[in-house]
C-alpha cells in the first residue's frame, strides 16, 4: 500500500505532497524532511529503496526534483518505481514538457491527475489517456465558461 | 522520455523568474498564488517560511471573509490554502470554505473545492457532513464532469454514518453507459467496503458483474474489492480462480487496448494485482494451485523484454509462484529468474533479487546456495540498504551451525549504525531467534558481545528504545513456554531485565521477579543460569512484593548446595533487605559508568596488615603455592589445569557485585567458576568451535603456558581457522587473501543448508563428519599461502632445482621417455605437495599420505641411484644404460602400431605413442599409448620384437604407490613371435589425488637362447590423464559445492583471445586441455566441474568456481579430497600458461 507521495527539490523543499493514511498537518515537515535527508545523502548508484522506520520509500530522481513515494512492506517497490515514471511521463503529456514551475503554479491539477491514479493507497489507474480525460473534460468546460 | 523531462527540469532556476513559461498558465506572477509561489522559491530558512505562511494566511483569512470574493477567486484562495498547509501550517478557518466552493462552484472551481476538503479533511470530520447534500446533488446531476467529481471525493473521503445516503445512487451508477462512471462507482463501493464493509454486504453479486465488465477498467477496478475480500477469507472465493486465471491470460496475451500499454508491456499493474490475487488463492490449496500453473508459467515466459516493469512482474510472479502449491517444474523455473535478479548489475534488481530470497528461503534454505559468493559480496555491499537486505536473508537462514557467524555480522552492522529504526528491529528479532536457536553451541562471547553492545552507547533514545524493546519481547518470551530456551540465551534475558527492566513503566519489577522466579523453578535451569538469575533479582527486589518473594526464594537457596548459588542467594537476601545498602552497590541510574578496577585491591590493605598481624599467613601466587605443594609432594586435590580459574572465583564479595555490573566479567568469571563440567560439555557438544576459541583464547597467555608444558614434539598444527576473523590469531594471518575469508565466511555462513541432503552425485558419498571437516583447511589454506609466497617457494624451487638435476642425469641415464619430460616446476610443485601435507597431521588418513609423499621421493631415488647400481651387480643382464637419450625409434616396418589397438578402445580418445625404452638391444622396442576411457585410464604398453627368434617367459610388471593397475589383457602375456607386436592392457586409476605419478614398467623375457633379461622403463601420468568431465546442473553443482569440505582459491592468468569473452575463453582453453565440463557461464562467473578417477566407481569429484576479477580469473576449487584442488590448480595453471 501506499502511505504518502511526495514532490521535492534538491533543496529538500516540498513542491506537492499527498498522504494516504493519516499524518498530523505539524508532524509533516519534519516527516518530510527526513524522508528528504534520507534520499538525497543516496548515491546514484545506490539502490532507489530506502527502508525507514517500517515502511519503504521508493525515490526517483528527474533533474532537481525527487519523487518519493512511502510505501508498506508488502508492496513491490519496482512497480512503485515504474509508477513514478508512468505520473511524470502524464505530466509531461499534459504540460508539454514538465517542469517544476508548472508543478507549483498547477498544484491543483496536479493533484487532480494523482486522483485519478492513486486512491486509498492504491493504484486504481495507470491508462495514460483515462488518468487525463476527466482532467481535459474540466479544462474544456472551464475555457467554455 | 525521462530524459526530456530531465532536460527541462533542469532548466527550471532560470525559469522562475520568467512568466513565458507555457504551464505556467494564465496565472501571472503579480497574482497573489504567483506571489506565494515566488516568495515560496526564495525561501531560505524555516523562520522566513514561517513569516511568509503567516503573512499569506492572514491575507487569507481577509479574503474569504469578504463578501465581495467570487468563486474564481475562492479556487485560487483554495490552492494557496493548500500550499500553506503543506508546508505543515494549519489553515483551518478556510475548511468551511472549501465545502462552500464545491458546493458552489462551477466546473474547475468545484473540483478544487472537493480537491481541498479532501486534502484538509479525513473522515471524522463534522465539517464532512456539510459536504452530504453537495455530494448527492451532484451524483444525480446530468453533467458527467460532476458525478464525477462526486465519486471521486465519495471513493477518497466520506462519512462513514452517511453511507447510507448516497449508497443507493452509488449502486445504480454501476449500471452506468459511460465506463468511468462505473469505474469510479466501483471504487467508491471499494470506499465503503473499507470503512463499513457490512453496508455494501448486499452488493457482492454488483461486484461480480463489475469483474465481468467489458471494460477493462471497470473490471481492474473491482479486482480491489476482491483483493481484499479474498485475503479476508479465501475460501469464499476459490470459484473465481478460473476467471482470474482467465483475465490474467488475456492481459498476458495482449488482449487489452493499446493505451492499458506501459512501455508496450501490457497493464503491468493489473498483472501485478492479478498475481497477488492468485496468490491468496492458491495458498496452501492444491487443486486451485493447479487451475493456475499454466497462466503462471505464461507470464514467467511473456516478461522477457528488459524493463524495469517486466522485472517488477517477474517478482510478483516468483512470489506468487513460492506461495501457492508448488510445482517442482515452476519453482526451478521461478528459481532461475530469482538467480538472473540477484546476478544482475542493476542495483535495484540485486535488491529485488535479495528480497526475493529472503522471501523464498522460508520455503526452501537451500535456494539460497547458488547465490553464496554474491550473498557474501552484497554483505560487503557500500549500499547500507543491500546490507541490511542481506542481513535479512541472513536471518531466515539461521541455523544452529552458522548462528555464529551471523549474529557477528549483525553486530557488525549495529556497530556501524547506531541509530536506525530498522537496524534496532531486525537485530533485536533476530538476536532472539539466534539465541532460541543455537544459544547453547554459540560461544560464550557472543552473547557477551550483545549484552555490552546494549550497556554501551551513549543514553540516546535509540539505546533506550534497543533496550525496551529487548525487555519487552524477553518479558513476553519468558510468559510463554520456557523450558525449550537455551541456557546462554535464559542468561542474557536474566541479566537485561535485571538492568533494563526499569525501561518498561507500566511494568512493575514484581512481575518480572515473578517470571525470574518461575526460571529457578525449572528443574532444566542449570546452576549457572540460576546465578544469573539470582543476580538479576538482586538487581530488581526494589518493591515489598519483590522483597517477599526475594526472601523466597533465597531461603530455599541459601542451602544450596552449589557455592556460587548459596553466595547469591546470601547476596540477595542482604541487599534487599538493606534498601540503603542495595542502592549505595547497586545505583539504579549509574549502571552505565565505566567503572574503575583497583585491580592491586588496595582497599583491602587494612584488612590484609591486620590479619597479618593476627597470624595469617603471607600470601602466595598459585605457581608458588603449586611448587611449594610440589616440594612437599603433598596430594593435590585439584585438578591442575584448574588453578588458575580457582583463584578467579574465589574473590571478594565486592568485587563480585561489580562483576555483575560489567556483564563481560560477569560472564568470566562464571564462566569459569560456574560449572567446569558444563562448560566441558559444551565443548564436547560443538567440539570444532569451542575447539576454536580455546586455542585463540590461548594465544593470549593461557594457553601459551600449556603449550611450554607440553613440550609439543608434533609439528606447528595449523589452527582450524576460529570462526570468527577479529579473533584471529596473528600468526594466521600471514598472508590474509581477503577472497580466502570470503569463502571462508561463505562456508560458514551456508554451512547447515546443503548438508541434511547433500546429494552426492559420484555414487560413493563420503560421509563428512561435521568435525572432520574443518581441519583439513588449515592444510589447504596453508599450502596456497605458501605457494603465494613466492620467495618460499622460489627457494625451495631452487632446492629441488638443484636435486632434480642430479635426478634428471641419473633417470635419463636409466630411462627415456616419459620420465625426462619432468621440468623442475613440477618436481618442485610436487615438493610442495609433499610440505603442504606434513603441515597438516590432522588430516584423516595422514599417515598414508605421509607415507606415500615419503616413498614417491625414495622412489625417485632409487631411480636415480639404484638402478644403475642394479645393472652393475647384475652383470648378466644385457641392459645397458644409454648415454643419450635414445633419437628414434625403430619400427616394424609395414604396420603402424595403433593398428593393434583392440577394437573396444579404437573409438576412444588416446594419446600419441610414447616410446619408452630402447636399449642397446635393437631387436626388442616399447611403446606406450593412453587411451581415456570414460571410467578408468588404460595405459597400453606397445612390445615389438625386431628379430626372427621369438621371446619367451615374457612378463609385464607396473608398479606404482598412487596408482591402482590392474591388467586387463585377454591373454596373459607368454611369449612375442619373431616380428610380431604384442599388446598388453592396464587399467589405471589413481589411489591418491597427485599432480604427477611415475609408472615403473619391467619387463622380462627370455630369448631362446640366452638368459634371462629385463628391461625397465617409466612412463609419467599426470593427474590431467585421470580427469573426466562431471556433467551436473547448476543446481546440482550448488548442493555439491556446500557438502564438499577442502577448497582452495588462487588467482590465474586470463585467456584472452579477438573472437571470445576472456572468461569464455579460459574455460574453453581448459575445457580443451583438462577435459572439465563447463556447468554454467553467468555473467563474470562460470562454473565448471570434473572428477578425478579414483578407485572403483565413477571417481571424485572437484568443483570450480570462477570469476573474473581485475584481469585474472580468480579459481576456487572444491572437493571432497584434500589433494585434489591443489593438484588440480597446478594443472590449469600449467594449462593456463601454455595457451
Amino acid at each position: 500500500m501506499i502511505k504518502f507521495l511526495l514532490m521535492v527539490n534538491k533543496q529538500g523543499q516540498t513542491r506537492l505532497s499527498k498522504y494516504y493514511e493519516q499524518v498530523d498537518i505539524e508532524k509533516r515537515p519534519s516527516l518530510e524532511a527526513d524522508v528528504v535527508k534520507r534520499c538525497l545523502s543516496r548515491k546514484k548508484e545506490e539502490c532507489s529503496f530506502v527502508e525507514y522506520k517500517d515502511f519503504k520509500l521508493v525515490y526517483r530522481q528527474y533533474a532537481a526534483l525527487f519523487i518519493v513515494v512511502g510505501i508498506s512492506d508488502t508492496e513491490n517497490e519496482l512497480s512503485i518505481y515504474e509508477l513514478v515514471h508512468n505520473f511524470v511521463e502524464v505530466l509531461d503529456t499534459y504540460f508539454s514538457r514538465v517542469s517544476e514551475l508548472d508543478i507549483m503554479f498547477n498544484l491543483d491539477k496536479v493533484h487532480i491527475i494523482i486522483d485519478e491514479m492513486i486512491q486509498n493507497g492504491h493504484i486504481v489507474e495507470t491508462n495514460k489517456n483515462r488518468i487525463l480525460a476527466p482532467l481535459l473534460a474540466l479544462d474544456k468546460m472551464a475555457e467554455a465558461h | 522520455m525521462s530524459d526530456v523531462v530531465e532536460k527541462t527540469l533542469s532548466a527550471l532556476p532560470s525559469l522562475l523568474s520568467l512568466d513565458s513559461q507555457a504551464g505556467a498558465g494564465k496565472l501571472s506572477p503579480s497574482s497573489k498564488l504567483g506571489n506565494l509561489i515566488k516568495g515560496i522559491t526564495e525561501l531560505t530558512s524555516k523562520h522566513e517560511e514561517e513569516k511568509l505562511i503567516k503573512k499569506e494566511l492572514a491575507a487569507i483569512k481577509e479574503q474569504v471573509a469578504s463578501p465581495n470574493t467570487s468563486m474564481r477567486q475562492m479556487k485560487e484562495i483554495m490552492v494557496r490554502a493548500i500550499y500553506c498547509e503543506m508546508l505543515g501550517y494549519q489553515a483551518s478557518f478556510s475548511y468551511i470554505h472549501a465545502i462552500k466552493l464545491a458546493q458552489q462552484g462551477s466546473v474547475l472551481e468545484k473540483r478544487v473545492g472537493y480537491l481541498a476538503v479532501s486534502l484538509f479533511l479525513n473522515e471524522t470530520d463534522e465539517f464532512l457532513l456539510l459536504l452530504v447534500n453537495t455530494v448527492l446533488k451532484d451524483l444525480q446531476s446530468t453533467n458527467l464532469i460532476d458525478v464525477c467529481m462526486a465519486l471521486t471525493v465519495v471513493s477518497q473521503v466520506f462519512p462513514r454514518d452517511m453511507i447510507p445516503a448516497i449508497l443507493p445512487v452509488v449502486e445504480e451508477k454501476l449500471t452506468h453507459p459511460k465506463e468511468i462512471i462505473r469505474r469510479k462507482a466501483v471504487l467508491a463501493l471499494y470506499k465503503f467496503y473499507l470503512i463499513a464493509p457490512n453496508q455494501v454486504q448486499h452488493i457482492h453479486s454488483k461486484f461480480r458483474k463489475a469483474l465481468c465488465d467489458k471494460d477493462p477498467g471497470v473490471m481492474a477496478a473491482s479486482l480491489h474489492i476482491y483483493l481484499q475480500l479474498i485475503k479476508e477469507s479465501p475460501e469464499s472465493y476459490k470459484d473465481l480462480t478460473v476467471s482470474m486465471v482467465t483475465i490474467l491470460g488475456q492481459v498476458v496475451g495482449g488482449k487489452l487496448p493499446m493505451d492499458f500499454n506501459y512501455h508496450s508491456i501490457p497493464a503491468p499493474w493489473l498483472q501485478i494485482q492479478l498475481l497477488r490475487i492468485l496468490a491468496y488463492l492458491g495458498k496452501e490449496d492444491q487443486g486451485t494451485s493447479e487451475l493456475m500453473y499454466d497462466v503462471l508459467e505464461d507470464s514467467l515466459r511473456r516478461a522477457e523484454m528488459n524493463h524495469n516493469m517486466t522485472y517488477a512482474i517477474l517478482f510478483e510472479c516468483v512470489k506468487t509462484i513460492f506461495t501457492v502449491h508448488p510445482k517442482a517444474q515452476l519453482l526451478e523455473k521461478a528459481a532461475e529468474c530469482i538467480g538472473n535478479f540477484v546476478l544482475s548489475p542493476k542495483i535495484n534488481l540485486k535488491y529485488l533479487g535479495l528480497k526475493a530470497l529472503t522471501y523464498v528461503v522460508q520455503q526452501d534454505a537451500n535456494l539460497a546456495l547458488p547465490h553464496q559468493m554474491t550473498i557474501i559480496e552484497c554483505l560487503d555491499h557500500s549500499d547500507i540498504i543491500i546490507k541490511r537486505e542481506t542481513l535479512e536473508l541472513l536471518f531466515r537462514i539461521t541455523n544452529a551451525q552458522n548462528v555464529t557467524v551471523i549474529v557477528e555480522k549483525m553486530l557488525e552492522f549495529l556497530r556501524m549504525t547506531s541509530d536506525d529504526y530498522s537496524t534496532i528491529d531486525l537485530v533485536g528479532k533476530t538476536m532472539n531467534s539466534v539465541f532460541s536457536l543455537g544459544g547453547d553451541v554459540m560461544q560464550p562471547d557472543i552473547p557477551n558481545n550483545f549484552l555490552r553492545l546494549l550497556a554501551d552507547g551513549v543514553d540516546s533514545v535509540e539505546d533506550r528504545r534497543m533496550r525496551l524493546f529487548a525487555v519487552d519481547s524477553y518479558v513476553s518470551l519468558l510468559q510463554g513456554e520456557t523450558a525449550q530456551l537455551p541456557q546462554r540465551f535464559l542468561q542474557v534475558i536474566s541479566w537485561v531485565l535485571g538492568e533494563y527492566s526499569h525501561l518498561r513503566e507500566e511494568q512493575d519489577s514484581g512481575t518480572i521477579m515473578r517470571l525470574l522466579a518461575r526460571l529457578l523453578d525449572q528443574r532444566n535451569t542449570s546452576t549457572e543460569t540460576r546465578s544469573w538469575v539470582l543476580g538479576a533479582m538482586t538487581k530488581l527486589c526494589s518493591n515489598p512484593v519483590s522483597v517477599a518473594l526475594a526472601r523466597d526464594v533465597c531461603e530455599r537457596y541459601s542451602g544450596s548446595l552449589n557455592t556460587v548459588l548459596r553466595q547469591r542467594a546470601q547476596e540477595l537476601m542482604i541487599l534487599s533487605q538493606d534498601t540503603e545498602l542495595r542502592a549505595r552497590v547497586l545505583p539504579a541510574e549509574g549502571r552505565l559508568e565505566h567503572l574503575e578496577v583497583d585491580s592491586s585491591l588496595s582497599f583491602l590493605d587494612g584488612y590484609v596488615s591486620e590479619a597479618l598481624a593476627a597470624g595469617a599467613a603471607p600470601y602466595k601466587s598459585p605457581h608458588q603455592r603449586q611448587e611449594d605443594l610440589a616440594q612437599e609432594k603433598a596430594l593435590t586435590l585439584e585438578p591442575y589445569g584448574l588453578s588458575l580459574p580457582v583463584s578467579l572465583s574465589s574473590c571478594s564479595v565486592t568485587d563480585r557485585l561489580t562483576d555483575g555490573l560489567s556483564p563481560t566479567l560477569l560472564s568470566m568469571s562464571s564462566g569459569l567458576s560456574g560449572n567446569g563440567t558444563e562448560l566441558s560439555h559444551g565443548g564436547g557438544s560443538t567440539t570444532l568451535k569451542l575447539d576454536g576459541v580455546k586455542r585463540v583464547w590461548g594465544k593470549e597467555g593461557y594457553l601459551a603456558q600449556q603449550q611450554s608444558v607440553e613440550d609439543a614434539p608434533t609439528p606447528p598444527v595449523q589452527l582450524p581457522s576460529p570462526l570468527l576473523s577479529p579473533q584471529r590469531p596473528p600468526s594466521q594471518t600471514q598472508t590474509p587473501e581477503p577472497d580466502q575469508e570470503k569463502q571462508q565466511l561463505a562456508s560458514s555462513l551456508f554451512v547447515g543448508l546443503g548438508s541434511h541432503n547433500s546429494v552426492c552425485l559420484m555414487g560413493r558419498a563420503e560421509p563428512a563428519p561435521q568435525h572432520f571437516r574443518r581441519k583439513p583447511r588449515g592444510g589447504s589454506s596453508g599450502a596456497s599461502e605458501r605457494s603465494s609466497d613466492s620467495s618460499h617457494s622460489s627457494r625451495s624451487a631452487a632446492v629441488d632445482n638443484l636435486l632434480l638435476s642430479n635426478l634428471l642425469d641419473s633417470t635419463t641415464v636409466a630411462s627415456e621417455g616419459g620420465a625426462t619430460t619432468t621440468t623442475p616446476q613440477q618436481t618442485s610443485q610436487r615438493t610442495l605437495d609433499h610440505t603442504t601435507s606434513n603441515g597438516s597431521p590432522h588430516v584423516e588418513g595422514k599417515e598414508e599420505g605421509v607415507a606415500a609423499g615419503g616413498s614417491l621421493s625414495l622412489i625417485r631415488g632409487m631411480v636415480a641411484v639404484v638402478l644403475p647400481t642394479h645393472t652393475e651387480t647384475d652383470p648378466q643382464s644385457d641392459l645397458h644404460p644409454a648415454p643419450h637419450p635414445a633419437p628414434a625409434l625403430e619400427r616394424p616396418g609395414d604396420l603402424p602400431l595403433t593398428s593393434h589397438l583392440p577394437a573396444e578402445l579404437s573409438g576412444l580418445a588416446r594419446s600419441e605413442l610414447t616410446p619408452l625404452c630402447s636399449d642397446q638391444d635393437p631387436s626388442l622396442a616399447l611403446s606406450a599409448c593412453r587411451v581415456y576411457k570414460e571410467d578408468a585410464l588404460v595405459v597400453l604398453v606397445f612390445i615389438v620384437n625386431n628379430t626372427n627368434s621369438t621371446l619367451h617367459q615374457m612378463a609385464l610388471q607396473l608398479t606404482c604407490k598412487e596408482l591402482e593397475i590392474s591388467c586387463i589383457s585377454g591373454s596373459p602375456l607368454k611369449e612375442v613371435k619373431g616380428h610380431s607386436v604384442s599388446v598388453c592392457l592396464h587399467t589405471v586409476v589413481m589411489k591418491r589425488a597427485s599432480v604427477q605419478v611415475e609408472l615403473a614398467g619391467l619387463l622380462s623375457y627370455q630369448r631362446p637362447l640366452g638368459q634371462p633379461q629385463a628391461a625397465q622403463f617409466s612412463l609419467s601420468l599426470s593427474l590431467k590423464h585421470f580427469i573426466r568431465p562431471l556433467t551436473v546442473s547448476t543446481g546440482e553443482y550448488g548442493k555439491m559445492w556446500l557438502s564438499f569440505s577442502h577448497d582452495l582459491k588462487q588467482n590465474l592468468r586470463l585467456v584472452t583471445t579477438e573472437h571470445q569473452e576472456p572468461l569464455t575463453a579460459t574455460l574453453d582453453a581448459l575445457k580443451s586441455k583438462l577435459h572439465l565440463h563447463i556447468v554454467d557461464i553467468i555473467g563474470s562467473e562460470g562454473i565448471v566441474a570434473c572428477r578425478l578417477l579414483q578407485g572403483e566407481g565413477h571417481g571424485q569429484p572437484c568443483l570450480l568456481h570462477c570469476r573474473v576479477h581485475a584481469n585474472t580469473l580468480a579459481v576456487w576449487l572444491r572437493s571432497p579430497v584434500p589433494e585434489l584442488p591443489d593438484s588440480l590448480l597446478y594443472h590449469c595453471q600449467k594449462a593456463l600458461t601454455e595457451t
